[in-house]
């Protein structure tokens, strides 16, 4: 069986029209496997991911005939075993890392928090650890930049930081969501790299979100293509540029390309597709 | 004239200076890009401009007219910044309306439904966003927020930090038609920072290259079709970046 099973997943909010659905009826199964998730803006990316580690906020409501993480049943789990499964085998990136930061501890301790949930460690190791970390996710002056503030790094560090501490605890599974949209291609490589290391060498699960295409098709076995809140297209990564649904094949055709002579690009004809 | 120099600027946050000796000049109707490494200085030399990081040196003439490190209205007017983190640059218990309509307020213009309507259909959003808080959008349909925001005053200069990293590639197709569009009717500024390299041929004619506080290498986009480049850590960049392939 696989890590994680997800059927018919429904996010819906309130408004004056009654409920609205936001996910429509996702189903997915994840093993120890590198699982990419692309779509348009606003098309349940990242509500998708939230709702697996049930961090749906009212007057959001979740459905789900079956969401099963290893064989446990997390529908039925109360919310004080969610915390506790997400502070060690679950964890998300999420999309806004600096507003996910606390804002008035320094990022050096919300690293170290998030390591002293999993493992008893002495102050002195654990330290050690977070000085490593951060160098692992390639910040210049590691020690310098721990004791800083979110509000005192940039756009790329906070990404950085965010990652680090999610990655600290070794989770089994990892939903990371757009986590390395603020970074440089150089650090950004990198980055991919120490998660790619994770799902390689300890068996970790990724579901990786992004707007990127072409990264995606890189660093992920397999991918989902969202639209309006549904899967509208499934392929294996390196089909990505074969990839047949209209709305696919509209994505692909918006990226610039490194030598581009169109003078506008291709947009989506969006009356094709009912919008969320 | 140029709408935007800087000669020789530093730039500390308290006692720590994170930005050494930058000069360029972006003339008026130009769009210039800023890229290079994460914690480089990029946003930091935007919010000297924008008068937001005030412990700087050097000269920043805006229009010709030497920058004060004072927030005047004057200059809201004339250039307007689309900051790096959305979530964080709108107000949390605003709606959507309110974060529009204040900078009209602000500087006394009237027509405020209809220029909300139209700039809310030029950023593609829907709308029924209208009456949102932040918190109700997602991460993308943020970042057109903040763009409209911007927008909302008809800045001759515009600074735009990562204004479609946050974007899915169907709506940056969108907004950088959008902005391309705006910049070649109303003759708009622009001073872009992108870690995307296609991105920044496709809007910007020059570009400057940042590693750790300093500019390495100014050239013209056209580089980006060749990969010639004089710097070492530019080379890196556009390699890690899938070069011209
Ligand atoms: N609290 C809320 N109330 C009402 N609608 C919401 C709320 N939160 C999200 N939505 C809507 O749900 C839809 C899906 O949101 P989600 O954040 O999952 O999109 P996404 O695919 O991650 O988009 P992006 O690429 O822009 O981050 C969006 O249209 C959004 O406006
Ligand atoms: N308010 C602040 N107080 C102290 N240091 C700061 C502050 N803001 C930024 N810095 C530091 O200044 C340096 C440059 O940050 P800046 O945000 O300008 O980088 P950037 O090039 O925009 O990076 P990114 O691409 O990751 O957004 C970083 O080392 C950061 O830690
Ligand atoms: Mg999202
Ligand atoms: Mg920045």
């Amino acid at each position: 069986m696989a890590m994680l099973e997800l059927e018919n997943l429904r996010v819906s909010f309130p408004s004056a029209e009654g409920p609205v659905d936001v996910v429509k009826g996702i189903s997915l199964s994840l093993g120890r496997e590198r699982l990419g998730i692309v779509g348009e803006s606003g098309s349940g990316k990242s509500l998708t991911g939230r709702a697996i580690l049930k961090l749906i906020n009212r007057p959001g409501v979740m459905h789900a005939d079956r969401l099963e993480f290893d064989g446990i049943d997390l529908l039925s789990q109360s919310e004080r075993q969610m915390r506790h499964l997400r502070g060690a085998r679950l964890s998300m990136v999420m999309q806004d890392p600096k507003f996910s930061l606390h804002p008035v501890m320094r990022v050096g301790d919300q690293i170290a928090e998030a390591l002293r949930c999993h493992e008893r460690l002495r102050r002195r190791d654990v330290k050690a650890r977070v000085i490593e970390m951060l160098e692992k996710v390639r910040i210049n002056e590691p020690e310098a930049v721990a004791r800083l503030y979110p509000h005192q790094i940039s756009g790329g560090m906070g990404q950085r930081v965010m990652i680090a501490m999610m990655l600290i605890p070794k989770p089994d599974l990892l939903i990371a969501d757009e986590p390395t949209s603020a970074l440089d291609v150089s650090v950004q490589a990198t980055v991919l790299d120490l998660i790619d290391s994770l799902v390689t060498d300890n068996g970790m699960g990724l579901m990786l979100i992004s707007h990127d295409l072409n990264l995606v098709a890189r660093y992920c076995d397999r991918i989902l293509v969202m639209n309006a809140g549904e899967v509208v297209e499934e392929c294996a990564a390196g089909q990505l540029q074969q990839a047949t649904h209209p709305y696919t094949q509209g994505l692909l055709a918006a990226v610039p390309q490194m030598v581009e002579d169109r003078d506008e690009l291709p947009v989506l004809d969006r009356s094709r597709w009912s919008g969320t | 004239m140029n709408a935007l120099t800087l000669e020789g600027v530093n730039i500390a946050y308290g006692h720590t200076q994170v930005v050494h000796d930058v000069s360029f000049s972006v003339a008026s109707g130009e769009s210039f890009a800023l890229v290079g490494e994460s914690g480089s200085g990029k946003s930091t030399v935007l919010k000297a401009i924008a008068a937001l990081a005030t412990g700087w040196s050097g000269s920043i003439e805006v229009a010709g007219k030497p920058r004060s490190r004072e927030h005047d209205k004057a200059f809201a007017r004339q250039c307007q910044m689309v900051f790096q983190d959305p979530y964080g640059s709108l107000h949390p218990r605003k709606t959507i309306d309110t974060i529009l309509a204040e900078p009209l307020q602000v500087h006394g213009l009237g027509n405020r439904n209809t220029r909300i309507l139209d700039m809310l259909n030029a950023v593609g959003l829907d709308k029924r966003y209208r009456f949102r808080f932040p918190h109700q959008l997602s991460g993308g349909q943020r970042q057109r927020v903040a763009i409209a925001r911007a927008l909302m005053l008809e800045p001759s200069i515009m600074l735009l930090d990562e204004p479609t990293s946050a974007l899915d590639v169907s709506v940056q197709a969108e907004i950088l038609n959008l902005l391309k569009r705006l910049r070649a009717e109303q003759n708009l500024t622009y001073l872009m920072v992108s870690h995307n390299l296609p991105v920044v041929g496709f809007m910007c004619e020059r570009m400057a290259v940042m590693q750790q506080g300093r500019i390495v290498e100014i050239c013209d986009t056209a580089a980006l079709r060749t990969g010639e480049f004089t710097s070492g850590y530019t080379q890196e960049l556009y390699a890690a970046s899938g070069g011209a392939g």
